[in-house]
């Protein structure tokens, strides 16, 4: 029963900030707050391994291609480890990978951009790795104790991966001219959405406030992005590229960096499918779950068989 | 121990043998990452993913040591990006489409059991520096072995449908395996200076190896007798290679002066 008293008393419990465990009570929608986040973000390592997935066999060079291998190897992990932390809900993996081929459960967006030159990768890299630790920074302080163990882990191999995507893309720009000229198109066509990875303005974003109340998230949208502007515009200084936004300026009064309007429309329409790579990455995954439909049927059979032989043995 | 038209030197013999080695190992990692974000379950992209890392690493290491021997101021990418399919000398084995799962992880236990001999042969060679690569590489050729072997066990005697597959897929690959043990020249070169191993003195431990795990997983082991492919030590390989160069080089060497690394 969810009365009055029980939930002061998980807030109190948030307020004073204790971490929430798999077996203590919470309010039911919490749970289910944390179920949405936690799959949708596990779905978003999955899917994030295709796009970079589809630069490993055409790397330029032998440790780039391990770079990149060892990178999307790293995401599966992640995948894997916070679909185990979902399931400390009383979810089944099974169930949550339904819901996201077949059902309404959604991923990023970012990933349904295509990756179209090398560059793209150092870009994801810089920019998307660098919004996602942003991002997971925070969440490794979330209430939830699973949730926020599994961010304290993401956040080490991630900032790993935007480390050596930063390093590759300073290579380029200050590289050939054709380099040069890859790397800040991708600059170019990565900034915006990298923004947009925060998800909408506070303002249209009607979870937001429930969310910080529980303490699963500990900042807003805007504030996050902010924070991630702030750094970026330093960063691309340093390595010579230019972010594509001529509003970009520097507020003395509030000591952060102002930008132009984010193209909301764009984020929309690829949010409901339309991105250029959206029914392609759909068709990735549900071909690769179809596919290997056969592989855990036969292991389930196997371990089925071996059981009953052991049990006949002894 | 000569050619028919030149007499080959330890240095060329040396190099020879270490780019076999290689060549193996990156063309089966590149083949293999294609199932990167595309594998039946979380657990094998993960695994997949794995073994092509180890598979280039190893590749990468090797080439960086032939580098050396030749000592012509190469680096290990001029090996990877710069030679054509008729200079690459893997096997047929390690470069045939991925196929599905089953024909995946056929192909790797069969390679891998080969690598398993051959490298625990290998850490005897009469080299530190070699030696020390092999006795790195081994640890997780071991791993390699013992995932594709219980991946044989659990496909085989899953259910019908798997069982199906991967004895089709053994059919399909075994004509690829007698050149997993050819020899020639080179070898023998290694095999006198204490650098090489004698594949014949293992052939048999590895073909028990096979067909226990063939017979323990209910499959059927296929006639060791049928005809056998050969050529690839000497550049000859099916078509799939040129694709998987034309994709694997082609940005490299649209750009060749732009450093890449």
């Amino acid at each position: 029963m969810e009365n009055q008293e029980k939930l002061d008393e998980f807030q109190a419990r948030i307020d004073a900030g204790e971490k929430i465990e798999p077996k203590d009570w919470m309010p039911e929608r919490y749970r289910q707050q944390l179920i949405r986040m936690m799959s949708q973000h596990a779905h978003s390592e999955i899917v994030g391994m295709l796009p970079e997935g589809n630069w490993i066999e055409r790397a330029p060079s032998l440790k780039r291609k391990l770079v990149l291998l060892a990178k999307v190897q790293d995401e599966a992990g992640h995948g894997l480890y916070l679909y185990s932390a979902t399931e400390t809900l009383g979810i089944d993996r099974s169930e949550l990978v339904d819901q996201y081929l077949y059902g309404n459960a959604k991923y990023s967006s970012i990933f349904n951009y295509p990756t179209m030159t090398y560059a793209d990768i150092c870009a994801i890299g810089w920019l998307v790795d660098g919004a996602a630790i942003v991002n997971q920074t925070m969440l490794a302080r979330s209430s939830y104790g699973p949730y926020s163990r599994a961010n304290v882990r993401i956040c080490k191999e991630e900032s790993f991966h935007k480390k050596q995507g930063y390093e590759m893309l300073a290579k380029m720009a200050s590289g050939t001219p054709e380099q040069q000229k890859m790397a800040q198109d991708a600059v170019n066509r990565w900034w915006w959405p990298s923004l947009m990875m925060f998800g909408p303005h506070d303002s249209d974003s009607p979870n937001s406030a429930e969310l910080i109340k529980w303490q699963v998230k500990l900042k807003t949208n805007d504030e996050l992005r902010q924070h991630f502007v702030d750094r970026m515009v330093m960063e691309a200084e340093a390595i010579d590229v230019t972010l594509p936004d001529p509003d970009l300026t520097y507020n003395e009064e509030t000591g952060h960096w102002d930008f132009g309007e984010i193209p909301w429309d764009e984020f929309w329409n690829v949010v409901k499918g339309n991105g250029i790579m959206n029914r392609d990455r759909m068709k990735a995954r549900r071909s690769a779950h179809e596919n290997g439909e056969w592989v855990r049927e036969a292991a389930v059979e196997y371990a089925r068989k071996k059981k009953l032989r052991e049990e006949k043995a002894s | 121990m000569s050619t028919a038209t030149k007499e080959l030197t330890k240095q060329e013999a040396f190099l020879t043998y270490l780019l076999r080695l290689a060549d193996d190992r990156l063309i089966l990692g590149q083949r293999n990452s294609e199932w990167c974000g595309h594998g039946p379950q979380l657990e094998e992209d993960l695994a997949i993913a794995n073994i092509s890392l180890d598979l280039i690493g190893h590749a990468t290491a090797l080439y960086e040591y032939a580098a050396e021997v030749e000592d012509e101021g190469h680096d290990e990418d001029h090996f990877a990006y710069f030679r054509d399919d008729r200079e690459f000398t893997n096997l047929q084995l390690c470069e045939l489409p991925k196929g599905d799962f089953g024909f995946t992880i056929a192909r790797q236990f069969l390679f891998s059991a080969f690598s398993y001999f051959q490298y625990e042969r290998l850490k005897e060679a009469q080299d530190e520096q070699f030696t020390g690569m092999v006795n790195k590489h081994l640890k997780e050729i071991k791993y390699h072995l013992r995932h594709s072997r219980e991946w044989v066990l659990r496909l085989g005697d899953g259910t019908e449908e798997s069982h199906n597959r991967i004895q089709e897929s053994f059919d399909e690959l075994w004509m690829y395996t007698d050149e997993l043990f050819y020899m020639d020249e080179v070898d023998e070169w290694m095999i006198k200076e204490g650098l090489g191993v004698d594949s014949s003195e293992f052939k048999d431990e590895w073909k028990k190896l096979v067909e226990d795990t063939l017979t323990e997983a209910t499959l059927t082991v296929p006639d060791w007798d049928q005809f056998m492919m050969s050529g690839s030590r000497k550049g000859i390989h099916t078509e799939h290679l040129g694709h998987m160069l034309a994709q694997m080089q082609f940005l490299r060497r649209s750009y060749p002066d732009a450093e890449w690394k």
